[in-house]
């Protein structure tokens, strides 16, 4: 980390937190049109407006630190799959609406948690942000927890699927809470959230969820990770040859 | 088409209504109102609302493709807007005592239709643009008229929805500027989306008054407060000033100022298209529908789930309480 400016790390850290909402925001707005019933799809194209605005903020962020005339549709817009750096959890297609819900409801405790840390962080920006994506959190959370109690305590059918979903997201969960050395050296100087501690709070608080739910904690014999080097799932390209196609096809443009 | 029927028909209670119509009074949903004007506005209003959901359809195919983050938003906002005026319209309607499962059923079913603009696909991102500018152009000409409909929940809606659309029109306006302004590429693709889209957007207007089959009646109960071709002619006049503006060309040779007049002359629709889009023969009917169908059903589980978890909570809660 010796050879890295903390402000350089700073824009590495806001890139990440940039593509890890960015990309959710893209798999909730997949929803639209799509939603079990009408009120639901705006709640969902809600939600991903949120995710997409927190990207903006900071990749706007990333964009200022850069100052080389960067602006946060060339984080977007400009990178391949092995620079983006999401965690995995976030990328995976958006499956049945247990598996969005299941998805959104482990994000969202994580990131309530998340975002209250980031609100003491010595960046003023970071700790801007976190104030705005603070209330949005408790919203969202509000909402996919309740879905997780509606859908595992609602039919034989509905909890089979939560169940599946929770099975499914389950190895995907041990990459939210580790760090790597930019990471660490961030939470070192107040800059960045400190992700291992959050681990036992949202453990309990996710398993207290599926107990309500009367749905099983999985059995965690299983594992991956690798969003944060770039090392992504087979579902990323695609989510950007969808997303990037016209700043590809017609690059430098006004648009 | 439906003549209005003669004076003597009348029942006194209808002579009444009318007296109130006639006195520009609203007529609220605990109100007596004939039977024919009931169904419609449940017809009238059902459809305005199923084609603000089918409508999300063709803007939400570029949402995951926008150009820009900015863009991106805007058009999601939008877009959820959209779905928002169908609730709107909806609770409108279920006011004259139709349920939205049964509405949704009529649209599953085919027989209530939709906007036939909606047929239409969104080939490119300019298109955005063109749906902005021209159909929800089309819609405000059209809802500023009904801001002034006999039924007064029916009016109040429009009132709210023509807030949002006007801001909605002026954003796809704005993609139409930048594009126009743009690279030769840009320029050519704003200009293609405004050949395609702009007779569509004519046609949303409905046929010429002396073909309107439901006109007469509706004009009447001044449920519809202006004909089709006078909203369709104000439309066009605003319309070719905007395009001129930003340097585009409206496809229409026969396109010219009628000093006499004081408006713009323009070509004649095709009716025989107008008439295949609306009978199921666009480019779309069929996805746009199977679309809402698919989601319908694929959803029905979820639905279910919240029936049942409700039913086990009320359950809980009567134990609780005994």
């Amino acid at each position: 980390m010796s050879a890295m400016t903390t402000q350089e790390a700073t824009r590495q850290y806001a890139i990440r937190l940039g593509d890890d909402a960015l990309i959710l925001g893209h798999r909730l707005s997949e929803w639209c049109s799509n939603a079990p019933f009408l009120e639901e799809d705006l709640a969902l194209t809600n939600v991903a407006l949120d995710f997409i605005g927190r990207a903006r903020m900071f990749y706007s962020y990333a964009a200022e630190l850069s100052g080389d005339g960067r602006s946060e549709d060339s984080f977007a817009y400009q990178r391949d799959c092995r620079e983006f750096t999401n965690l995995l959890m976030h990328e995976l297609p958006r499956g049945d609406f247990a598996f969005t819900m299941a998805r959104q409801y482990l994000i969202d405790e994580y990131s309530l948690a998340f975002m209250e840390q980031m609100l003491s962080s010595t960046d003023p920006t970071l700790a801007a942000i976190a104030a705005k994506a603070v209330k949005e959190s408790r919203y969202h959370l509000r909402r996919s927890r309740d879905w997780v109690l509606r859908l595992g305590d609602g039919t034989e059918e509905s909890h089979q699927r939560m169940q599946t979903a929770i099975n499914e997201l389950w190895g995907y969960n041990a990459e939210l809470f580790e760090m790597d050395t930019l990471e660490a050296d961030l939470a070192g100087q107040g800059i960045a959230v400190d992700t291992t501690a959050l681990r036992q709070p949202w453990s309990a608080a996710v398993q207290a969820t599926l107990a309500e739910a009367t749905l099983a904690v999985p059995e965690t014999d299983w594992s991956v990770r690798g969003g944060r080097q770039g090392l992504h799932t087979e579902s990323l390209g695609h989510l950007l040859s969808e997303l990037q196609f016209i700043q590809r096809a017609y690059p430098g443009l006004e648009w | 088409m439906t003549k209005i029927r003669p004076e003597t028909d009348v029942s006194p209670q209808e002579a009444v209504f009318q007296t109130r119509i006639d006195a520009e009074e609203k007529i609220e949903p605990k109100d007596w109102m004939p039977d024919k004007y009931r169904k419609n506005l449940i017809r009238q209003i059902s459809q305005h609302a199923h084609s603000e959901v089918i409508g999300m359809q063709p803007e939400g195919n570029w949402i995951t493709r926008a150009p820009t983050l900015h863009r991106k938003c805007v058009l999601l906002a939008k877009v959820q807007d959209e779905g928002g005026h169908g609730l709107y319209l909806y609770s409108a309607a279920e006011t004259l005592g139709a349920s939205r499962e049964e509405m949704v059923e009529a649209l599953h079913a085919g027989r209530a239709k939709y906007a036939s603009i909606f047929n239409y696909p969104s080939l490119t991102w300019a298109d955005m643009g063109a749906i902005g500018w021209l159909v929800d152009g089309a819609a405000i000409v059209n809802q500023v008229s009904l801001q002034r409909t006999s039924y007064g929940p029916y009016a109040r809606g429009m009132v709210r929805i023509c807030k949002e659309e006007s801001f909605h029109q002026r954003q796809g306006y704005h993609i139409m500027m930048t594009l126009a302004q743009g690279s030769a590429e840009q320029k050519a693709m704003a200009q293609d989306s405004l050949n395609r889209f702009w007779w569509p957007s004519l046609m949303m207007f409905g046929p010429h008054d002396s073909e309107s089959a439901h006109s007469a009646q509706s004009m009447k109960w001044k449920i519809k407060r202006q004909s089709n071709d006078e909203l369709r002619q104000k439309f066009v006049d605003q319309t070719v000033k905007q395009a001129e503006v930003i340097g585009l060309t409206i496809p229409d040779a026969d396109l010219s100022w009628n000093e006499e007049r004081g408006h713009y002359d323009f070509g004649e629709i095709d009716w025989e298209e107008f008439h295949r889009v609306i009978n199921g023969d666009g480019l779309c009917n069929r996805q746009r529908l199977a679309h809402h169908v698919k989601a319908h059903e694929e959803g029905a589980w979820v639905r279910d789930a919240i029936t049942a978890y409700e039913a086990k909570k009320r359950q809980r809660d009567a134990q609780a309480a005994a």
